[in-house]
């Protein structure tokens, strides 16, 4: 049996004190919200926090508020199963509920929060392997090594990001909230995160992440997430299309995509985004079908997919352009 | 490092049980090695496969990635708790019937993720028992005559007639 | 009368052929519930991890990180000192190495010269926790000096110098076999069409839910017990004799399989894991349990070979096979394993469809720094079905015919001999093909739907159990003892193990039957050692026909005990007594009787204790050439399936909606439980079809890139299909009742007809397994370009053959031996 390391348990019952539990520990504490991401890591030892702070019992981390005018808030804590199931998350965004639905596997989901989603480790075939494992490869950057087996020139690591719901919050900019020794702060979802596989957030050391807030519906935007992976369930992305269109009528007038699973964060579309502005996108019209098609054929070109995840790296990023243009398709009227 | 052990109490199958133990273990090394609750299994100790569900205060989860810590004072529900006594519940009572149980090694947590699939819906579609169903695997009997217990054991319990089809049996 | 209406009647009658009368059968060919139902559906089947004894400590071994390496020191002082461990266990302990075959008799429980696979096992140690255990072995230092890895069979082929093993065939090829069977050239001439085709199979694993794990500990006495999840008991218990001759003697040593949680093959050879603990509860004095991770299992394996193939077919207008050409390369991995049955098993189900009527066959097996390779159901016979289904499919296409009316007018005759010898009894495959051709609209489908959407077709045939044991041997196969109690229970005892297969319930369908019982009401002891007959194991699909038979003949010795005396009570002639509803009765008048148990009484008054044996051997084989042992079977079973995608053009995805499938059983003793193996098999099947690879990364150090559940991807509730399923009942004579086996040839179909489903839908062709989107995808813009649509390989190693071992066919007269022996004999 696979077990976990050895470590002292902390409980704290609010946001504030698992701060200052984190705060007394330094960098041998870690926080756990559902596990499912920590724990596995911690088993294969790539993760080995000796302190583990539960946030289980921060009541003030759990819930659904706010509305969909001014905009819903949704706690860390809060479950993906409790997310997906929402009346208020499914009638307003259904994009992120569907991103939520298409997590691991309904088990998991029924463990896993929503914080613990957004800062999910990321993910590489060299690196989410056991101890022994990792030992055979005289383990990698990213873990108490020194190469990236990936590429093995490249001064730094390529681990991919993961999270489902991640490009489509970063498309649709919403923000999240923090409090830390320093305080509280509030920021996009996608300035959490850097391009660079080991130090891929910008969590500073012993921050909380206590909300997500999404942004108010107004009827002028439309956004969809769409997932590549080999089954259909339990398979982490291998391409994660988050994309947001906001219109005036039937013109574009701003237009936000992330490629996610194909690097190590969500990584913009920007070409694709621009040549969408200022043009006239109907569904079912033949010249919005092609602009579409010939838009996303720009998302070729910044997908930096690899050879470490599931499927062909090749195939990974000859998908992206046919993703993007069905994830764009997704959001005309 | 040894961290002192923690005496926890829980609630399983209805019974109350207090057992010291190291904060790191799980409630799946727990249930079957403190509290010889073996019905529970594991085939990957990674939340990667499912034999390990049990019922925590009602929702599925998967006992090698909750801490038997994390547990404390909640109410878990094993495969040892699934019958009534000596009378099976219908999911078992199917199972056993179709041969939904080959090896039975996955069946434990079929079983757990089921019921309450059939609690909160107790009339799915073929479609949603695959959904349900869909963070545990089996490689003995290729998920079908799972489908098909589970369907028919949803019919017993809205006290329907619930008897297998010919095919489901004997073939074509 | 089969349900599909050919007759049994007109057929070589078996020596219990008489014994059925389909219309009175009480218990055969009933959906029961399993015996052990109950117990698997309440979580109380105890799996060997499920066991713990006072005491026990547990076991982890430290296995090799590096893939090939002379290991120049071991130093497990720290770890001995670590407060909690109670042994560590050296390689040199146990110097006697074991295999499951005698020809490659070359593992170590631990390794202490060389390692040849990350994940080979060097130290075993023993500690109170596995935390401890654990924590030991990262105590451990091994010094290695690392050699070259080889990873797949080229560079086995060209590093010839650098030797994983100092046996086999030199370099490292392990095994080379060499048969021709009738004028290859004269065939070839013969042929309207010739092709030749290249395809590669890769390996993939069993994955069992249940890992590995094993419970060892010695009596007061000094006998060593070791439970374990094995699927042959019998040869795990000859390989601890072997390897314990030095501390503990074969009849103190008694081998318990548990019930395994899946097995598939995976689970059929002894284990280092195995040995290393009964070998510390020796040297501990306290039961030692160790349970292997999901990543052990995967280093354990013994799964699918990767096989890279080719074959140049000759076949007339009407597709009739005129000469078939097949040359097998297997990846064997880091040790021999089954491998040498395996080598042969590439080339000796070819024959067993359609009639082949010149056939010539070369296997190499090599040896490569992974995990062993070894038998996974269907063993060694899915990559050439693929291979050859696949082929058969692009003749259909050149010549024009339907490939379902190509196959269905090209099929061996029931009860004949195959060019390579061997004898085929019932042959339901022409109904299999009729009906799921019928079920799901071939004929009108195939070649005639819309772009993107496919249907497609295959067929095979698996043996029901090996015609020779695994060590040369007179003895039988298998074997059952009955005890009758004056209570009126019967005891069956029989080495067999049961995976989950169900094997435990038909000898108690089988006794029952005989006897007029319940088959609840019956006590079945199996797979131990010390309390039953041997039974060579759950492998080879070689359970119902050989345990079923042996157990047949036990009932009915022990019914012949109890009919005369009976009779003699009830007044009435032997011939009148019938045993049915738990009664011994007067058929002619059936109040004159008594129960079942008062006929026991009776019987062990005037005769004494009751207990009979029953015993099975397969028939001798047709094939007597050497090489000739791995085929033979007393009977093949038949299966037809067929196979619908959609495929996505822009993408290369593929889904599949529905299967059908029709199995010839030979006769169902439990329809419900094949109906069972029918589906798991199609769902493992579609497993190696669309995803399933064991695959290394060469260049990485030999490391297995994707050892978890998680990555390892096997379908799931989500991609299984509905799945059609006909039992079709063709009785053979050697199976008992009729029986035949279904719990592997419904395997085989699977992948050939995915791979043709597909061309059919997008008319590229993807001439290897897995058949996953970007190789479809590959394909299809190669076709785009002009070039050809085909995702494949090539070629094949190039290397000298022995001179073929030739072997006339029975239509040549041939006499079954080699043309040299022939001569020889015929002058003796
Ligand atoms: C088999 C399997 C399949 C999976 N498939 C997918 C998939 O398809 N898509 C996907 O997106 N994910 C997948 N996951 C990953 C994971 O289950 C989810 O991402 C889940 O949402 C993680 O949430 P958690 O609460 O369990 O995180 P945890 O494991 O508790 O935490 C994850 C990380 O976030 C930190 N953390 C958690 N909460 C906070 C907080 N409030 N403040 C600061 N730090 C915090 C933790 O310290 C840890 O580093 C899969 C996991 C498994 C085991
Ligand atoms: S990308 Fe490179 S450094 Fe990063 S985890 Fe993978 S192998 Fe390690
Ligand atoms: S053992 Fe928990 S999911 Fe596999
Ligand atoms: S019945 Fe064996 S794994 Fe499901």
């Amino acid at each position: 049996m696979l077990r976990l390391p050895r470590f002292t348990y902390h409980r704290p019952t609010s946001a504030a004190e698992a701060v200052k539990i984190a705060a007394d520990h330094g960098p041998a504490s870690q926080y756990v919200a559902g596990g499912t991401d920590l724990y596995p890591n911690m088993k294969r030892r790539v993760q080995t926090p000796t302190e583990v702070i539960a946030l289980s019992g921060c009541a003030d981390l759990v819930g659904v508020s706010g509305s969909a005018a001014e905009g819903i808030t949704v706690g860390a804590m809060t479950t993906l199963t409790s997310l997906e199931k929402d009346p208020a998350l499914q009638a307003a965004h259904p994009a992120l509920v569907h991103a939520a639905s298409v997590i691991s596997t309904p088990l998991l989901r029924n463990m896993g929060t929503i914080g613990g989603n957004l800062l999910l480790d990321t993910r590489c075939n060299y690196y989410d392997q056991s101890h022994e494992w990792r030992e055979s490869i005289s383990f990698c950057m990213k873990c108490s090594g020194d190469t990236c087996w990936v590429a093995p020139s490249s001064p730094r690591c390529w681990a991919v990001q993961s999270s489902d719901t991640v490009p489509l919050l970063c498309a649709v900019g919403a923000e999240v909230s923090l409090i830390g020794p320093e305080g509280e702060r509030r920021i996009p979802v996608a300035d959490l995160y850097q391009d660079d596989g080991i130090a891929f957030t910008t969590k500073k050391p012993g921050e909380l992440l206590t909300h997500l807030h999404l942004p108010a519906v107004d009827g002028t935007w439309r956004a969809s997430y769409r997932k590549l992976r080999r089954r259909d369930t339990f398979d982490f992305p291998v391409l994660g299309i988050g994309a947001w269109l906001r219109f005036d009528g039937d013109v574009c007038t701003a237009a936000e995509i992330r490629i996610g699973g194909a690097g190590s964060y969500a990584i913009p579309a920007t070409k694709t985004a621009e040549l969408l502005i200022g043009e006239k996108l109907v569904a079912g019209d033949a010249a919005a079908e092609e602009r579409i098609t010939a838009a996303a054929q720009e998302a070729f070109k910044p997908t930096r997919a690899m050879d470490n995840t599931d499927h062909f790296a090749s195939w990974r990023k000859k998908m992206a352009p046919v993703f993007v243009a069905r994830a764009l398709r997704d959001c005309l009227g | 490092m040894t961290a002192p052990k923690v005496l926890g109490g829980f609630v399983v199958n209805g019974e109350r049980h207090q057992t010291a133990f190291q904060p790191h273990r799980t409630l799946l090394e727990v249930l079957r090695e403190d509290l010889d609750l073996t019905g529970t299994k594991h085939g990957c100790e990674l939340g990667e496969c499912g034999a390990c569900t049990v019922l925590v205060d009602g929702t599925p989860v998967l006992s090698c990635l909750v801490l038997a810590l994390e547990a404390q004072g909640k109410d878990v529900t094993t495969i040892e708790g699934l019958a009534d006594g000596p009378d099976l519940h219908p999911l078992q009572d199917f199972f056993a019937e179709l041969g939904a149980s080959q090896c039975g090694y996955c069946s434990a947590g079929f079983m757990l993720a089921a019921k309450k699939l059939l609690e909160d819906n107790p009339d799915p579609t073929r479609d949603e028992i695959r959904r349900a169903l869909s963070g545990n695997i089996c490689r003995c009997t290729g998920y079908i005559k799972i489908f098909e217990a589970v369907e028919l054991a949803a019919r017993r319990l809205r006290g329907e007639d619930a008897t297998p089809s010919r095919e489901a049996l004997h073939g074509q | 009368m089969g349900s599909d209406g050919t007759s049994g009647a007109d057929r070589p009658e078996g020596k219990h052929m008489h014994a059925v009368d389909p219309a009175t059968l009480q218990v055969i060919g009933k959906p029961w519930r399993k015996v052990d139902a109950r117990s698997r559906v309440t979580g109380q089947t105890r799996f060997a991890d499920d066991l713990k004894l006072p005491r026990m400590l547990f076991c982890k071994l430290l296995r090799s990180t590096v893939a090939h390496a002379r290991i120049v020191s071991v130093d497990t002082s720290a770890a001995e000192a670590l407060p909690g461990v109670h042994a560590v266990l050296r390689g040199e302990e146990l110097p006697n190495t074991f295999g499951i075959l005698p020809v490659s008799q070359d593992e170590h429980t631990l390794c202490y010269d060389k390692v040849r696979f990350i994940g080979d096992p060097v130290v075993a140690i023993a500690a109170v926790d596995e935390d401890t255990a654990w924590d030991a072995c990262r105590l451990v230092k091994v010094e290695y000096e690392k050699l070259d890895v080889v990873t797949d069979v080229f560079e086995a082929a060209k590093q010839e110098d650098n030797r994983i093993h100092d046996y086999g065939r030199g370099g490292n090829l392990h095994r080379q076999e060499h048969l021709e069977f009738g004028d290859m050239d004269a065939g070839f001439a013969e042929s309207d069409l010739v092709r030749e085709d290249v395809f590669f199979f890769e390996g993939n694993t069993h994955l069992p839910m249940e890992e590995h794990s094993t419970l060892a500990f010695r009596d007061p006495d000094g006998k060593v017990t070791v439970m374990s999840s094995t699927q042959t008991p019998h040869y795990l218990h000859k390989a601890l004799s072997k390897v314990l001759v030095d501390h503990v003697p074969a009849h103190k040593i008694r081998v318990i399989a548990c019930p395994n949680g899946g097995g598939f093959g995976g689970k059929s050879d002894p284990f280092n894991h195995e040995i290393a603990a009964a070998a510390l509860s020796i040297k501990t004095g306290r039961p030692v349990k160790i349970t292997l991770t999901r990543e052990e299992v995967f280093q354990t394996h013994r799964g699918r070979h990767p096989v890279l193939m080719k074959s140049r077919i000759g076949v007339t207008k009407t597709g009739r096979i005129k000469a078939l050409d097949f040359e097998t390369h297997l990846d064997g991995g880091a040790y021999g394993s089954y491998g040498t049955a395996s080598t042969f098993y590439t080339g000796a189900l070819q024959t067993v469809t359609y009639p082949v009527e010149n056939y010539h066959f070369r296997g190499a097996r090599w040896f490569t720094n992974k995990a062993p390779c070894g038998p996974k159901r269907g063993h060694g016979t899915p990559q050439p079905r693929f291979g050859l289904e696949v082929q058969l499919d692009k003749i259909a296409v050149e010549l024009g015919i339907n490939p379902a009316v190509l196959r269905r007018q090209n099929l061996v005759d029931a009860h004949s001999l195959t060019a390579n010898w061997m004898r085929i009894g019932s042959m339901g495959l022409g109904t299999c093909i009729d009906k799921v051709v019928e079920g799901s609209g071939f004929l009108e489908r195939w070649g005639k739907q819309p772009y993107g959407k496919g249907i497609g077709i295959a067929c095979s045939s698996y043996l029901s159990g090996a015609g020779l044991p695994i060590y040369w041997n007179a003895m039988p196969h298998s074997g059952v003892q009955l005890k009758l109690d004056r209570s009126g229970l019967v005891t069956v005892f029989c080495g067999s193990t049961d995976i989950g297969q169900g094997s435990n319930s038909i000898l108690a369908y089988i006794v029952a039957e005989v006897f007029g019982l319940e088959p609840q009401d019956l006590r079945i002891v199996t797979s131990d050692t010390d309390l039953t007959p041997v039974d060579l194991g759950s492998y080879s699909s070689r359970v119902t026909v050989m345990t079923g038979n042996a157990a047949l003949q036990a009932a009915e010795r022990a019914r012949e005990m109890i009919v005369g005396p009976v009779a003699d009570k009830l007044e009435v002639p032997k011939g009148r007594l019938t045993f049915a509803g738990g009664r011994v009765f007067d058929c002619e008048d059936p109040e004159r009787g008594m129960s079942f148990a008062e006929a026991v009484q009776i019987a062990e008054a005037k005769l004494g204790t009751l207990g009979t044996t029953g015993s099975y051997r397969p028939p001798r084989a047709a094939a007597r050439f050497k090489g000739g042992g791995v085929g033979p079977s007393p009977s093949y079973s038949y299966t037809a399936a067929i196979v619908e995608v959609d495929v996505d053009p822009e993408t290369g995805i593929y889904k599949v909606p529905k299967i059908w499938v029709a199995h010839d059983i030979g006769r169902a003793l439990n329809p419900a439980l094949v109906v069972g193996q029918v589906e798991g098999s199609v769902y493992m099947g579609l497993g190696e079809a669309m995803m399933e690879e064991m695959s290394y990364r060469g260049n990485r150090f030999g490391v297995h890139k994707i050892p978890s559940m998680l990555e390892y991807k096997t379908p799931t509730s989500m991609e299984m299909p509905e799945v059609v399923t006909w039992i079709v009942e063709d009785p053979d004579p050697n199976g008992p009742f009729g029986a035949k086996e279904a719990g592997q040839g419904p395997l085989l179909p699977i992948m050939p007809a995915v791979a043709n489903a597909v061309y059919d839908a997008v008319g590229v062709r993807v001439d290897e397994v897995p058949v996953t989107p970007e190789k479809v995808f590959d394909a299809m813009q190669k076709k785009a370009r002009g070039q050809e649509g085909r995702y494949g390989p090539n070629e094949l190693p190039s290397i000298e053959w022995p001179e073929p071992r030739r072997v006339r066919t029975p239509w040549q007269g041939g006499t079954g031996v080699e043309v040299e022996r022939e001569a020889t004999e015929a002058r003796s």
